[in-house]
């Protein structure tokens, strides 16, 4: 581990590598002995950046604990790399089912399938990818929270406005709609809102539970 | 234990308060015990409509705020007996009333009527929330146009969530068949498949409406005018009997209007 200092305080670089444990030790052994002199002073704040580990929150809270035997050091953030781990505790795929009128909006994080009509003035926000099993007349925003790999589908696609991560496009002047389309989705490429039809999704989007067929 | 039937839209402008007037003056029609509540305190017109404006001595915030017995408050109409009406106060604002309140006074009137038909200001506030406190069912008004369709959405939205409320029925106002026709005006079949809610009737634009509401006199009980049909019909369904949509383009001449009379088609 090495610890760099800022203006904002210091910052404490944790190897991923190593288990968890001699983390802990090494940490332990800086704060108390190696590194006392230079730690001892005024408050100071600290930023942890785990690099690739994926810590729990028991493991975050034993090094907090750590740091905070010394009375002048306190922990500003704890921050990992690490993906979200598979068994996070958060539903990540929903099925609701209804209607979103005007002035309602269904947000969800993670991947949603809706079953039903969105009617214009409504709204579904979703971190994940939207799937409408009806009619989406009115907002759909996927990956909301930065994801340009989100996908829309629709069993009838006639949006006000389609969002994917921070891209807004509206129809008809910047994507041809088929008048007799059957079932289509939006995605991102390079940046443009692009509409096809639902056959070439695993082609654009491939994912790990695509048919591969038998 | 009568049942109380709010008439709300959203929009302003699309016929709640003519929808009001000619659909319980229909249900009057039919032997119905009615009462009809403007519940759009401060800007009241009902009573215009119903031409009993010279009439009014108290109102509802006169009754909720005990001035008056609501009996005192009730006016009863010049043409039927059995219909009656409870003004708004065109002095006050819709803040003078909760919906407690009024749910309180639907409650009594319930007691003694068939029908309460609520007339509900335009907009998603106070007012709206005053009207559909106390109604077991409503009507939805809207126009075939885009903003009274998404108004309307709105409102169906906000009714969905009122748990003593059954599913609102809806009510398409001045539709102009020959406009529908050349795709300049939106299909009763699109409104229907957007707001996802059961048809209780289409009434044509009529100019006989304006005519009559001018003169204090709801175009129902003129029986020549296809507005007043189609209310007609629409009280019969809220009635419970099954009516036919009418026929909206009436393209034959007079020859097949005369076949018509004579049963021939």
């Amino acid at each position: 581990m090495t610890i760099k200092g800022t203006k904002d305080g210091l910052i404490f670089l944790l190897d991923d590598q190593c288990e968890f444990e001699e983390l802990l030790a090494e940490l332990r052994h800086k704060i108390e002995t190696t590194h006392q002199q230079i730690l001892t002073g005024p408050i100071i704040h600290v930023h942890v950046k785990l690099g690739n580990r994926a810590a729990t929150e028991e493991q975050r809270e034993a090094i907090r604990k750590v740091i905070r035997g010394r009375g002048n050091l306190v922990v500003q953030s704890i921050v990992s790399d690490a993906p979200e781990p598979p068994g996070d505790a958060r539903p990540r795929f929903r099925i609701q089912k209804g209607i979103v009128r005007s002035g309602q909006t269904v947000t969800f994080d993670g991947t949603l399938l809706f079953i039903g009509d969105v009617n214009p003035g409504g709204s579904l926000i979703c971190t994940g990818d939207i799937h409408v099993m009806g009619a989406l007349r009115g907002m759909a925003h996927a990956g909301s929270a930065g994801n340009a790999m989100a996908v829309i589908t629709a069993a009838y696609l006639r949006p006000t406005q389609l969002r994917i991560a921070d891209v807004v496009s509206r129809p008809p002047d910047e994507w041809g709609l088929e008048s007799d389309a059957t079932m289509e989705f939006a995605y991102l490429d390079q940046g443009r809102m692009e509409i096809d039809k639902i056959v070439h999704l695993h082609r654009i989007r491939p994912g790990v539970f695509d048919f591969k067929g038998v | 234990m009568g049942e109380a039937i709010v008439v709300t839209s959203g929009k302003g402008g699309v016929g709640k308060t003519t929808t009001s007037a000619n659909v319980g003056t229909a249900l009057a029609l039919l032997g119905k015990k009615v009462c009809l509540v403007d519940t759009d305190i401060g800007l009241r017109n009902l009573d215009v409509v119903m031409g009993l404006e010279n009439r009014i001595i108290y109102d509802l915030v006169d009754v909720v705020e005990g001035r008056c017995r609501l009996q005192q408050a009730l006016i009863k109409d010049k043409r039927f007996d059995e219909l009656y009406m409870l003004p708004a106060a065109q002095t006050k604002d819709k803040h003078a009333v909760q919906p407690d309140q009024i749910r309180d006074m639907v409650v009594q009137l319930k007691k003694d009527f068939d029908y309460i038909i609520i007339d509900c200001p335009a907009g998603i506030e106070q007012g709206f929330r005053n009207a559909v406190a106390g109604a077991d069912k409503a009507i939805v008004v809207t126009t075939p146009e885009n903003a009274a369709v998404r108004d309307a959405d709105r409102v169906i939205g906000l009714l969905e969530k009122e748990p003593q409320i059954d599913s609102p029925k809806l009510i398409v106002n001045r539709v102009r068949p020959n406009m529908m026709k050349r795709g300049e005006m939106l299909d009763i079949d699109e409104i229907c498949a957007v707001l996802a809610i059961d048809l209780l009737g289409v009434v044509p634009d009529d100019e006989h409406v304006i005519k009559s509401a001018n003169q204090g006199e709801p175009t129902v009980v003129n029986p020549d005018s296809r507005a007043s049909i189609a209310y007609r019909n629409i009280a019969r369904r809220i009635l419970g009997d099954t009516v036919p949509l009418m026929q909206l383009e009436d393209k034959r001449g007079v020859f097949g209007r005369v076949k018509k009379f004579f049963g021939m088609n």
